[in-house]
């Protein structure tokens, strides 16, 4: 147990040095070992940051024979987990062409495809057939959850995501094709988030069930806060001499 | 389709010349020695005025008369050599070294530079650098000149870069050169000397300070009038610009926005102060935005800017400037083009504005909505006449065969934007049914968009997630011109409400308001 902690401590110690080099000192070749090491460091204990590896990703731009395809393919996973945002193209305008052209590579940018386009169906079925990239990056170990379940997790929080800016109420199968999870899994699911976030169940007309998925302003326009209405505080300071 | 992205370098058809032994060219009736009169009445008073920090006719110099002697004596070649200048301004190291650097600067504008002169100019602003970071200069120098000379250093590396990455018609003494020099224009040593110039300047903290008060820079323009010097704070200043611009052309976009962010680009400032670093900033900020996908803040940004150019320009006709003030004026044009039709939220839009995107691109705007063969082909154009002059930061690999890479970063750029494009192409459809009903089942729209059902979802949950952008704090923030929520299998769609923006109607009255109670104060009732 003691190790544990010691260790944690320690990679706590190291990703705070790897975020200050990354903000004062990004434009320099010796500090590449420490951005992978920071990398697989972000894939064991489910942490993410965009900066740093993007810092890495230039590194590797400027001098290509150091580019290693195992952390470059372990970022795009990261990146892919990070959606809705944008991170994973943002990684490819770094990542040269010849590259990308490898088959791991191929595949990764499918499941991104797929994502960007609300394919959940065709995504898990490709990211099934491909665990041995998505396994790239294994979760903590020590963790009894599933394998990859970081991975997925962030993958249904996405999709769940996209399902609450679309639907007031959706469809169970919808749902269920979205996050890849059926049956009692599904229910249990479904029990989870009616606890915890507001989600209830109604009677759909004869097809199922009907989720209704907390109401945001995306799906609820009424919610719409009328930013038009709101005055900066700048614009008031500049009648202040007349107000006065 | 790579015809459109044109090779910036002036005289383009002076690339050849890199090919012969640089005297030979430069031959032409050249004699690095020789100082006519007007030369060297214009360095003795140059001096005199940095000498005397006398701003106003420093300025006037660098701007109006260095142009005219260009003109008039050096239009085909460089001015004369700082060797020969020097004794006239008592060997003045800190003035030999601006006077160098106004001798490159006006090289690569007229003429074409061998591959020593770039590799001594990137000396020369190494050892300029360097005397500003080491804090001794003491000098005051107009914006313009402080401007210039960033925007000069980032434009030179890009252009050694894409100059480099030309290998097969390298010859072998080039090659040499390049293998001893490696260190001339390294991206490790742009990137580092910007950084360099933002760090030692502070100008991070000062324009925090200043928000509370505790500083004056923006107040000042940037000039000090304590007696001091303004060359490293707005060196420092401008240097965050250059980032932006470095970062955009190794295409990381995140990173750039991220150096822009200490200037506040909703306000006047310091960058707003020269016309040249003001379009610079606002047309990377746009194209940065827009490669992020956050259309909106693109658009609106571009909105500003070219209505800015629009009623300035006729006072910059004069300007050494003025053709790249136009050139921009006229790619930020494709890029809201390219923008609109993405995101078409015309209401952002001003009138002027409007009316000289249709007339520049009217056509080709209702094409690219139209997302087949042909609006690709539009799209792949506007992009590469627009785009920044992507760059290959690495240096070759003198061991493979000399192949020509200069375009790959371009290439895959614009691969990735094409994609990006065909990911959209359904949703324009979508949006011309969206207008037309307020409520339409999921069978019906299918039906008309000849998809089946789970199809239609996937193609309304795209809409979804390419119209709701991820802003810089992580928030989502809705593109959306028309949008939708979905009632089991009942689409609705959402009317947009015209915005009653009540706060600023009242602002308005109140200052209008003051002003009648003013006037009415004046009249004097006997």
């Amino acid at each position: 147990m003691g190790r544990e902690r010691d260790t944690q401590k320690m990679q706590q110690q190291v990703s705070f040095t790897v975020e200050q080099l990354v903000t004062v000192n990004p434009y320099n070749p010796d500090i590449l070992p420490d951005l992978e090491n920071y990398v697989n460091e972000q894939v064991s204990s489910e942490t993410y940051s965009l900066d740093a590896n993007l810092c890495l990703l230039r590194l590797y731009q400027f001098e290509p024979e150091r580019l290693s395809t195992q952390i470059v393919a372990r970022i795009l996973v990261k990146a892919l987990m990070a959606m809705p945002a944008p991170d994973f193209s943002l990684c490819l305008f770094l990542i040269p062409e010849r590259v990308q052209m490898e088959e791991q590579f191929k595949t990764l940018i499918v499941l991104s495809h797929y994502l960007e386009t609300g394919r959940f169906r065709q995504f898990w079925d490709e990211a099934a057939k491909s665990r041995h990239i998505v396994e790239a990056v294994p979760d903590a170990l020590w963790l009894t959850r599933g394998q990859n379940a970081g991975f997925e997790q962030a993958i249904q929080s996405y999709a769940i995501h996209l399902l609450s800016l679309t639907y007031q109420k959706v469809p169970r199968s919808v749902l269920a094709e979205a996050i890849n999870i059926e049956g009692l899994s599904l229910d249990k699911f479904l029990e989870q988030q009616m606890a915890t976030c507001g989600w209830s169940i109604e009677k759909g007309h004869g097809k199922g069930q009907l989720i209704v998925l907390p109401s945001n302003e995306f799906n609820h326009p009424e919610l719409k806060k009328n930013a038009a209405d709101s005055v900066p505080l700048e614009h008031i300071t500049r009648i202040f001499p007349i107000l006065g | 389709m790579a015809t459109a992205y044109e090779y910036d370098d002036a005289t383009a058809a002076a690339a050849n010349y890199d090919d012969q032994a640089g005297p030979q060219r430069q031959d032409l009736g050249y004699d690095p020695n020789f100082v006519p009169d007007s030369v060297k009445s214009f360095v003795v008073h140059l001096y005199r005025h940095i000498r005397e920090k006398n701003v106003y006719e420093i300025h006037q110099m660098y701007e109006t008369s260095f142009q005219t002697l260009s003109e008039r004596l050096f239009k085909e070649t460089p001015w004369p050599s700082v060797d020969a200048v020097a004794h006239y301004v008592d060997n003045d190291h800190v003035f030999c070294l601006l006077y160098r650097e106004m001798w490159f600067r006006h090289l690569y504008a007229r003429l074409s530079p061998t591959l020593k002169q770039r590799i001594d100019s990137w000396d020369n602003y190494c050892s300029l650098f360097q005397v500003v970071l080491h804090g001794v200069v003491n000098m005051q120098l107009p914006n313009q000149w402080l401007w210039d000379m960033v925007d000069e250093f980032v434009y030179q590396f890009q252009s050694f870069c894409q100059y480099r990455a030309k290998m097969k018609t390298k010859t072998e003494q080039e090659i040499a050169l390049l293998r001893q020099h490696d260190q001339a224009w390294n991206v490790y040593g742009v990137l580092n000397f910007l950084q360099a110039l933002v760090e030692k300047s502070m100008i991070i903290q000062i324009l925090e300070q200043e928000k509370e008060g505790l500083e004056q820079f923006t107040y000042t323009d940037g000039y000090d009038y304590n007696g001091g010097s303004n060359v490293l704070k707005v060196l420092g200043y401008f240097s965050m610009v250059g980032l932006l611009r470095v970062h955009c052309l190794l295409g990381d976009y995140h990173t750039g926005l991220k150096c822009l962010l200490p200037i506040d680009i909703s306000q006047q400032g310091v960058y707003t102060s020269v016309i040249g670093s003001h379009i610079t900033t606002i047309y990377h900020y746009g194209f940065a935005n827009l490669m992020l996908r956050r259309y909106v803040d693109a658009i609106r940004e571009f909105n500003k800017i070219l209505l800015y150019i629009y009623k300035t320009k006729q006072y910059h006709q004069k300007s050494p400037q003025y053709e790249q003030i136009l050139k921009k004026n006229e790619q930020m044009y494709a890029l809201l083009a390219i923008c609109l039709s993405l995101c078409p939220q015309v209401k952002l839009v001003e009138e002027t504005v409007n009316s000289q995107l249709r007339e520049k691109y009217g056509e080709k705007m209702i094409r690219m909505q139209r997302y087949d063969d042909e609006a690709f082909a539009i799209y792949d154009e506007l992009f590469s006449y627009a785009c920044p002059k992507f760059i290959t930061p690495s240096a070759p690999s003198f061991e493979e065969p000399l192949v020509n890479y200069n375009q790959d970063a371009y290439r895959l750029q614009l691969k990735l934007f094409l994609y990006e494009v065909k990911q959209q192409q359904l949703l324009s459809g979508v949006r011309t049914f969206l207008k037309v009903y307020s409520t339409i089942s999921l069978a019906k729209l299918a039906n008309y968009m000849e998809v089946d059902e789970p199809t239609l979802r996937t193609i309304l949950m795209t809409y979804k997630h390419k119209t709701h952008a991820v802003d810089s704090e992580g928030k989502i923030i809705s593109n959306a011109d028309v949008d939708f929520y979905i009632d089991d299998d009942m689409i609705h769609v959402i009317e947009s409400k015209p915005l009653k923006r009540y706060g600023d109607y009242f602002l308005r009255q109140i200052v209008k308001l003051e002003g009648v109670i003013n006037d009415m104060d004046r009249i004097k009732l006997d």
